[in-house]
Order: C-alpha cells, then sequence, then structure tokens
C-alpha cells in the first residue's frame, strides 16, 4: 500500500490524501448518511473494504468473478450520437448503429433508448415516430430494449408549460396556489406517461425507464407512482424500471402522500417501498454528490444508502452511478478511477443487484 | 462512462449469458443471485460459467440464441429472443406480438 492515495474530489479534480485522511473521510460519509436516513453506518469490515478499493493503485478496479451483476442505463447508447450535454461524442450515426454497438461493441446487458430530449412532455406529439422506432430496433437487438424518459414535470409548468409556476407563486406566499398548480400538472403528467408508455406498449416494448423521477419534488414523484400503478393493469408485460433523481425527495408541495405515505423526505430505502408498492420491477437510487467532499466521503455515503435500500427491497436495485450521482464527480467525463471504484464498491459492499 | 461500468461490473451481455440474467430481472423482479442460479440451471452450467466466453460462447451457439462473434446464419434480435423466451419460459411482450403476427 502506497503512503498516498491518489483520488478525487466531487468535481473531479484530483487530490493526494493520506491513508489516515481517506479512512476519516469514508468514516464521516457513512455516518453522514446514517444519520440523515436514520440508517446503519457501514460495518467496520465494510469500512475497511472501500478503504481498500481506495488504496488499490491500479488505475481501473473490478469486480470479482462470480460478483458481476446487470447494467441498465438512461439511454447510454445515445451519447454515441448525442453531443455535450448528455456526455455525447457526436458520431455521424443512427439510432440503429448505436443501439447495435452498444450491444454489440460494449457487451452491454441490456440498452436503453428514448427521444433525443428524454423528456416526457415532447415525446407526446411525436409519438407515432418513437413507436416505429422502438419497434424497428427492438426487432434488431437480442439484449432487452428498455425505452426511458424522464417525468420532468417542470416543463409543465409556465413559461414552458400550461400551470401557474411554484417557483414564482412560493416567493410570493401563494402556498395553496402553488400546490394546486402542482396537483394540477401532476395529473397531465401522469397522463401523459400513461399515454406514452401504452402506446410503446402496443409495439412490443419490452421495458420502460422512468428516469429521473422526483426531479421536480413530491408531485413529480407522485405522477410517476401513479403511472406505473396503471400501467402495470394495462400493460402488464411490460417491465418497468423507477430511477430517482436524488437521494431526498423535496417537498416543493410538501402535504402529498401516496398509499398513506407522505412522499416528502423520503430516502432511498423508503422510495424502494413505494416502487415495490406500485408494481415496478427495478428500483434506481440515486444519492447525491458533494462536489467539495473527496470522492471517498461520497462513495461511502452511496454505499451506506445503497446497502439498505438493498437489504428493505423485494426487487433488484440498480443504483443509478451517473455524472453526479452514487459518488461519481459531477463531471461529464467521469474519470475511470472513480466510475470503476463505485461500481465495484456499490456491487460488493452495497450488494447492488445491477447498475 | 457506462463502458467502463460494464467493463467493472457488467456481466458481458450477449457475449455471455448477460440479457439472459437482465430478462429474469426485468419479467421476474428476481434479485441477482436468484437469477443467475435460475439462468444456469436452465443452461445446465455452474453460476461462474455465466461470464465465462470460453463456455458461454458455445452454449450460445449451440442453443442458437445470439453469439459474439456473430455466426453466419445464426439468430439474432427477435428471432433470438423467442428462443430465449422458450429456453427461460417466460413471455415477453415483443415475442407475444411478433408471433400474434406470423399466424404459422
Amino acid at each position: 500500500m502506497q503512503n498516498n492515495i491518489i483520488t478525487r474530489m466531487g468535481d473531479g479534480a484530483r487530490v493526494e490524501l493520506s491513508a489516515e485522511q481517506v479512512k476519516a473521510d469514508i468514516l464521516v460519509g457513512t455516518q453522514d448518511a446514517a444519520d440523515r436516513g436514520n440508517i446503519p453506518e457501514l460495518t467496520p469490515d465494510e469500512l475497511e473494504a472501500l478503504f481498500d478499493i481506495f488504496a488499490d493503485t491500479n488505475r481501473i478496479v473490478a469486480v470479482k468473478p462470480g460478483k458481476e451483476v446487470i447494467t441498465t442505463d438512461d439511454g447510454a447508447s445515445m451519447t454515441l450520437i448525442g453531443d455535450q450535454a448528455d456526455g455525447g461524442i457526436d458520431l455521424p450515426m443512427s439510432y440503429m448503429q448505436s443501439i447495435l454497438a452498444y450491444e454489440r461493441v460494449c457487451c452491454a446487458d441490456t440498452a436503453g433508448v428514448g427521444h433525443i430530449d428524454y423528456s416526457c412532455k415532447p415525446v407526446k406529439p411525436i409519438i407515432n415516430y418513437e413507436k416505429q422506432k422502438y419497434h424497428s430496433l427492438n426487432q434488431a437487438t437480442t439484449v432487452p430494449l428498455i425505452y426511458g424518459t424522464q417525468p420532468n414535470l417542470g416543463l409543465y409548468f409556465q413559461p414552458d408549460g400550461a400551470f401557474p409556476n411554484p417557483s414564482e407563486l412560493l416567493p410570493a406566499g401563494k402556498i395553496s396556489e402553488a400546490r394546486e398548480a402542482q396537483e394540477a400538472a401532476a395529473e397531465q403528467l401522469r397522463n401523459d406517461l400513461v399515454f406514452i408508455a401504452r402506446n410503446l406498449y402496443e409495439v412490443g416494448c419490452d421495458g420502460f425507464n422512468f428516469d429521473t423521477v422526483a426531479s421536480a419534488g413530491d408531485a413529480d414523484f407522485l405522477a410517476a407512482l401513479q403511472a406505473i400503478r396503471e400501467l402495470k393493469e394495462i400493460a402488464p408485460k411490460m417491465a418497468i424500471e423507477l430511477g430517482m433523481s436524488s437521494e431526498f425527495v423535496l417537498g416543493l408541495h410538501g402535504e402529498i402522500t401516496f398509499d398513506g405515505e407522505l412522499l416528502a423526505g423520503m430516502y432511498p430505502h423508503d422510495q424502494v417501498k413505494m416502487a415495490e408498492a406500485v408494481g415496478a420491477d427495478i428500483f434506481g437510487p440515486a444519492v447525491n454528490v458533494k462536489t467539495t467532499k473527496s470522492i471517498p466521503w461520497n462513495l461511502a455515503r452511496a454505499v451506506t444508502f445503497v446497502k439498505e435500500t438493498v437489504k428493505v427491497a423485494a426487487i433488484p436495485v440498480h443504483p443509478n452511478v451517473g455524472m453526479g450521482v452514487c459518488g461519481l464527480p459531477m463531471y461529464e467525463s467521469p474519470p475511470i478511477d472513480c466510475t470503476t471504484r463505485a461500481a465495484k464498491a456499490l456491487v460488493e459492499i452495497g450488494k447492488a443487484d445491477g447498475l | 462512462m457506462s463502458v467502463a461500468h460494464i467493463m467493472a461490473a457488467g456481466m458481458g451481455g450477449i457475449r455471455t449469458a448477460g440479457d439472459l440474467v437482465a430478462w429474469m430481472q426485468l419479467t421476474q423482479r428476481m434479485k441477482i443471485t436468484e437469477a443467475k442460479e435460475y439462468v444456469a440451471r436452465k443452461l445446465g452450467i455452474s453460476v461462474m460459467d455465466l461470464t465465462d466466453e470460453e463456455v458461454m460462447h458455445q452454449v450460445r451457439q449451440d442453443l442458437d440464441i445470439a453469439t459474439l462473434p456473430m455466426v453466419a446464419d445464426g439468430s439474432s434480435g427477435i428471432l433470438a429472443k423467442c428462443r430465449i423466451a422458450e429456453l427461460l419460459d417466460i413471455e415477453l411482450n415483443s415475442v407475444n406480438r411478433f408471433k400474434s403476427k406470423l399466424k404459422l
């Protein structure tokens, strides 16, 4: 073991820390997650295992043979044809070529596809094009092809949408008006989500990914939960993955309940029970990254939350391990040393069923 | 980033048995251990063999369920999925739709 360990900060900047500092950051990180989520800290053995992952002097690490898990994604193959905003590399190729390359070159276990905007609202007017695209791609792929979209309730508020904007109403003290606007927008969002997923089901869609759920708070979460429950009735042969946007459901409404549970303030181990209740098949927790803290601190927090979520879950758990969540730096090109360490830690210590 | 995750922790897709285990998670809500054991039983191999390219290439070729490298005249796409659904004893929406159109 080397004296100093090369790692990174939450914004991706490379830092060299002493072994004692890394151990201290890991400990404080797990304590922070335990305190916020009211869940157990990592055990001494798990803390040691996490330290060993950071102390490994190899640039890239990996899980042990036999510990491999399933990968699902939020349209990762589209990064081959996308641009900077999505970490894309702008290759002049089609959806078909990118999906098949992802299946046969990258050897992904599943492949995700969606509208390039990836939000729900823009899909509705072009649903026939999306149906055709999915159908064509699904005839060619062998791996499960999962259509993904973000509920993104924010797009339903003025000036982008039809509903009064809570971000303007709340500072003006119009609390009840802000709540009414969110409730009305959530109802429209739920209808749109069901419309899109039901249409894709009609062309043989095998999986649908509700991605970055609750990005606009508890009303956003409510719309997704209601849509999934309805879809499980009308599209029972289509798997549904529910991936979150952050570790904590923001209470922008504050009083929304679902099945008698207050949604605001839920952490991943509570969120997964909601996912199970509505019939979701895979749950994807997201744990925030603090850019001013080290990656050992951030990853310890993520593993602590994920471990508890997996422990209480009856369905597979695939932590979201993208830019700025679950121990990856908030950077559009996450360094490979951090990416592989997060994967190994979340699987071997967090016991994730997939990523 | 996605490729790094695949290399660090993924099962390997159709290069090994990744898609098969994924189908069990998606259609039966199986956790990773249960899904691997189920697929291994169906293939008649050990769980460790599921991610062994040297084993899985031949298994997939024999079952004709898509391999990497691709084999001329081998099944892939919806045809492979029809065979996989039967092999794993599961229902897939895409396969149901495809078969309903064939009406053979």
